[in-house]
């Protein structure tokens, strides 16, 4: 129950498009994070799914059947929204019912069932408030208890926890993913945090500007991320990327002194790249050690657990996370080092990833 | 130091407010204060000024049958004119609301019927529904003499009704479109998830979140069917035929200025007025005690 296919879909609002093609097949039970930043056209996708949104071409199956001209509900699919989207004039429990209500489910069965969903979400003792006496979070469970209660097959999130302060989110982070565990229906999560998202996901796609740039579990996306906009957007401090050419002996050169060795023929001599490092994969050195990259500390940002030391190199700003406290202040010279296990190297015209293999992502394509 | 010129606030507000309290005063509490006078007095037969006559002159239209049909005429014309400005306008705005998102032009358009003045609206509607030329005179071809408001009283309360809810229904048509847009998409959406129709998103989601302009609208409409409609009447039917139209305002007007009964008229102005502040404290209340969600 509740696999999705989506075949070469698009969107277009008149000339504006919006969404260039999407292919995904998503299996029954997954869960799905759809991630990107503001405007990319996530929502746009979810909705299209959802039958909220017209497909301007390409094709949605939902369990094998093509739901392009059906209604939303005869798609099968729940929808929890971003503001929640509760009926103010209704109560906790008449909201939470009023699918059922509408599908016609005697009195009786109703309320054992938004009983039992109350249960769930744990808003039994709340069943007869209205939406406007409830704080965020319990506004957030009632549009969860409302999606759960028809057992639907596929369970459709636009950015439900965006409005909730951040202790909350992380703990309806883990009630989601308890829920999913338990219930086991598909799920297409959307949001723009990417903590959110590689927490939750079993699969994780990354989207950016109508497009998918990535399908991958987390891991994958994190260690081997397939285009330079994955690269920069996934992961906290963002990966460090410069600029620069490859030279004959495999030597990325940045600058006159700057250079940074990478694995045997990974990249022709003379293509233009954009090199990657991860502020965890990348060393703290003395200035002027051999092989080193010449950086002066711009500031050191605690952490607690450990620090991101910001170090600036004539311009370019540059990460490294270190475990131990230092004693590191703005105006420090530093040297930092890159080992070549850790580079990823993007071509400088397509973005897409360099990986010695022809690895180019399928969905990176047109 | 510089010298100014200084007034205290007071001074300076109520010369400000100075224009406008003389047209309240010139324009309504000086012909509502002639109107209380000459409700509780009578003018003596011969001459010699108004004599107090307490609350005979209301005992008297109490007692009149034809006074009674009048209030009996103007329900008709309220709860008819009501139903059909308020039906139609918000069968409108829903198919309007669901076809455009902000578009403006619309709004325009079905405001211009309120700007018209009663009497040219009257005018017009007296074409229209003429039983020789007008519209409906094609029923008389198939049906002779089934339509002429100017023979038959139910016709002609038909008729006046029609006219008048003809320029209401523009401004509800407003109140509800807008009030319509302002529910949150996400409703609507939310709704189409629970598997909820159109139709039954109505009934469901809209018009329970349209309580408020409902109540605005139903207290707007029905004082002004009280009091908006005797451009129209007199237009259109002169209160006739045999009394049929006889709404309380024309009535006033009638005996007034045709009858030259000061006294009887300014008493049935006091009735009117009594009866029109009464519905809207009602309404008023009633609005605050049941339709706050937010
Ligand atoms: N109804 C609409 N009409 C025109 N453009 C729209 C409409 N809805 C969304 N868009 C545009 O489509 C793009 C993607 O929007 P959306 O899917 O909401 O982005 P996201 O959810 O990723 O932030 C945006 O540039 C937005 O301006
Ligand atoms: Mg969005």
């Amino acid at each position: 129950m509740g696999s999705i296919a989506i075949r070469n879909v698009r969107k277009a609002y008149g000339k504006n498009a919006v969404v260039h093609g999407v292919d995904l097949e998503i299996a029954s039970g997954e869960f799905i994070v759809v991630l990107g930043p503001s405007g990319c056209g996530k929502s746009t996708l979810l909705r299209m799914i959802a039958g909220l949104e017209e497909i301007s071409s390409g094709e949605i199956a939902i369990d094998g059947r093509v739901v392009n001209k059906l209604e939303p509900r005869e798609r099968g699919c729940a929808m929890v929204f971003q503001n929640y989207a509760l009926y103010p004039h209704m109560s906790v429990g008449e909201n939470i019912g009023y699918a059922l209500k509408v599908a016609g489910v005697p009195k009786a069965e109703r309320l054992r069932r938004v009983a039992e969903t109350a249960k769930i979400v744990g808003l039994e003792a709340f069943l007869d408030r209205k939406p406007a006496a409830l704080s965020g979070g319990q506004r957030q469970r009632v549009a969860m208890g409302r999606a759960i209660v028809r057992e639907p097959g596929v369970f459709l999130f636009d950015e439900p926890l965006s409005n909730l302060d951040a202790k909350l989110r992380v703990a309806m982070r883990a009630e989601i993913r308890r829920l999913h565990r338990r219930l086991g229906a598909t799920s297409v999560f959307v949001t723009h945090d990417q903590i959110e998202a590689m927490t939750l996901a079993d699969r994780l796609i990354v989207m950016n500007g109508g497009r998918v740039e990535q399908v991958g579990t987390p891991a994958e996306v994190y260690n081997r991320p397939a285009t330079r906009f994955v690269a920069g957007f996934v992961g906290s401090p963002a990966m460090n990327l410069m600029e620069g050419v490859v030279d004959a002996h495999d030597v990325f050169i940045y600058d006159q002194t700057r250079r940074v060795a990478l694995p045997p023929s990974l990249a022709p001599a003379g293509a233009r790249v954009a090199l990657g490092v991860r502020a965890e994969a990348a060393r703290l050195v003395p200035a002027g050690t051999e092989g080193s990259l010449d950086a002066v500390v711009d500031f050191v940002e605690e952490l607690g657990a450990g620090r991101v030391v910001h170090t600036d190199l004539d311009g370019l700003s540059f990460a490294v996370a270190i475990a131990e406290t230092t004693t590191l202040k703005a105006g420090d010279a530093v040297g930092i080092r890159i080992a070549p296990q850790d580079v990823h190297l993007y071509s400088a015209e397509s973005g897409l990833r360099i990986d010695g293999k022809a690895a180019a992502p399928a969905m990176a394509a047109n | 130091m510089e010298k100014r010129v200084t007034f205290s606030s007071t001074t300076i507000g109520l010369l400000f407010a100075f224009p406008m309290l003389l047209l309240v005063f010139v324009f309504f509490y000086w012909p509502g204060g002639q109107a209380l006078f000459w409700a509780f007095t009578l003018e003596q037969p011969w001459g010699g000024g108004n004599k107090w006559v307490g609350f005979q002159n209301f005992a008297h239209l109490l007692k009149d049958p034809i006074y009674w049909n009048s209030i009996t005429r103007s329900l008709v014309f309220g709860a008819g004119s009501t139903a059909i400005a308020m039906g139609v306008a918000l069968v409108l705005a829903v198919l309007t609301d669901r076809e455009m998102k902000g578009h403006s032009a619309y709004r325009s358009i079905f405001v211009w019927p309120y700007a018209i003045a009663a009497p040219a609206l009257g005018l017009a509607f007296r074409f229209i529904l003429a039983p020789e030329a007008g519209l409906l005179s094609i029923l008389n071809r198939v049906w002779p003499d089934i339509w002429n408001p100017a023979l038959d009283g139910n016709d002609a309360m038909i008729a006046i009704i029609v006219a008048f809810s003809w320029k209401y229904i523009g401004y509800n048509f407003i109140f509800f479109l807008s009030a319509l847009q302002g529910i949150p998409r996400s409703l609507i959406e939310a709704a189409a998830m629970d598997g909820s129709g159109p139709l039954r998103r109505v009934f469901d989601i809209q018009l329970p979140l349209l309580t408020p302009t409902l109540f605005f609208l139903l207290v707007i409409n029905i004082t002004e069917s009280f009091q908006d409609s005797f451009g129209i009447v007199d237009i259109m039917t002169q209160g006739g035929p045999a009394r049929a139209t006889e709404l309380m305002v024309y009535k006033i007007y009638f005996d007034g200025f045709k009858g030259l009964d000061y006294s009887g008229a300014a008493a049935q102005s006091i009735i009117l007025m009594v009866l029109v502040i009464l519905l809207t404290i009602l309404q008023f209340r009633f609005i605050e005690r049941r339709i706050h969600y937010k």
